[in-house]
């Protein structure tokens, strides 16, 4: 269920970069990419699991629901963070600076 | 059980190279860096966002699955001896495919962005975002 819900993350994440680009301000390209590397690791782990075990390709249950929305969660900690950190629009510079005058 | 730490690896090693690259880049003049296409630096960032992203949230699986332990010796294969061997053997097949895969995807991803690049007039070519 991860897989498919990661999958579905990183095409939204690149749909809404692809409408906002060539501007990439709040590092959406970033998001994507997270998203894409991870859809692609699942898909191989998932891939050889099934291959040589022969059990469910996807496990659909609430347990793997939960590890998706986690994942995702996770996924937008990072992006926020970087955001954060790299400050785009200089919020935090123009907010640090108020501090300092008041 | 630990699959995740090859393409961790790979990951350290080309943010690495791309840092190296970087520096070299910045030394040679905007011209020629303009007259051999996409930046490798910027094409190396795609590649260390992919693995770093699928490192990240591969990690958190194997903390889910209680593969991996916020206590030595991290991996919980290590702290019984009978699965030592088959974690070894998941991280040469599952995490050497994957490493693989994800550069190969990138290489694609290169080459189709070079090729678009390149099939833009001189005038007209600006810097693809995303990357950086």
């Amino acid at each position: 269920m991860w897989l498919i819900m990661t999958a579905l993350a990183a095409v939204i994440t690149t749909a809404i970069w692809y409408v906002k680009a060539p501007e990439d301000k709040y590092k959406l390209g970033l998001l994507a990419l997270f998203f894409w590397g991870a859809t692609l690791m699942w898909f191989v782990d998932h891939l050889i699991a099934y291959l040589t075990e022969r059990g469910e390709f996807f496990e659909i249950n609430p347990d793997a629901t939960l590890l998706g929305l986690s994942v995702i969660i996770l996924a937008l900690v990072v992006w926020g963070i970087v955001l954060l950190v790299s400050d785009p629009k200089g919020v935090l510079k123009r907010v640090l600076k108020r501090q300092r005058q008041l | 059980m630990a699959c995740f730490l090859v393409p961790m690896s790979e990951a350290i090693v080309t943010t690495a190279v791309q840092k190296v690259v970087a520096n070299r880049e910045k030394k040679i003049s905007e011209e020629k860096t303009r007259n051999i296409g996409l930046k490798w630096s910027r094409k190396l960032s795609w590649l260390n966002k992919l693995l770093w992203g699928g490192t990240i949230l591969l990690a958190l699986e194997h903390v889910w699955h209680g593969e991996v332990a916020p206590w030595p010796p991290f991996l919980t294969a290590m702290g019984d001896p009978a699965d030592v061997a088959p974690m070894l053997h998941e991280m040469a097949t599952t995490g050497v495919a994957i490493a693989i895969t994800v550069t190969a995807v990138w290489a694609i991803m290169v080459m189709v962005a070079e090729l678009k690049a390149k099939a833009i007039p001189e005038a007209k070519v600006k810097p693809v975002s995303g990357g950086e």
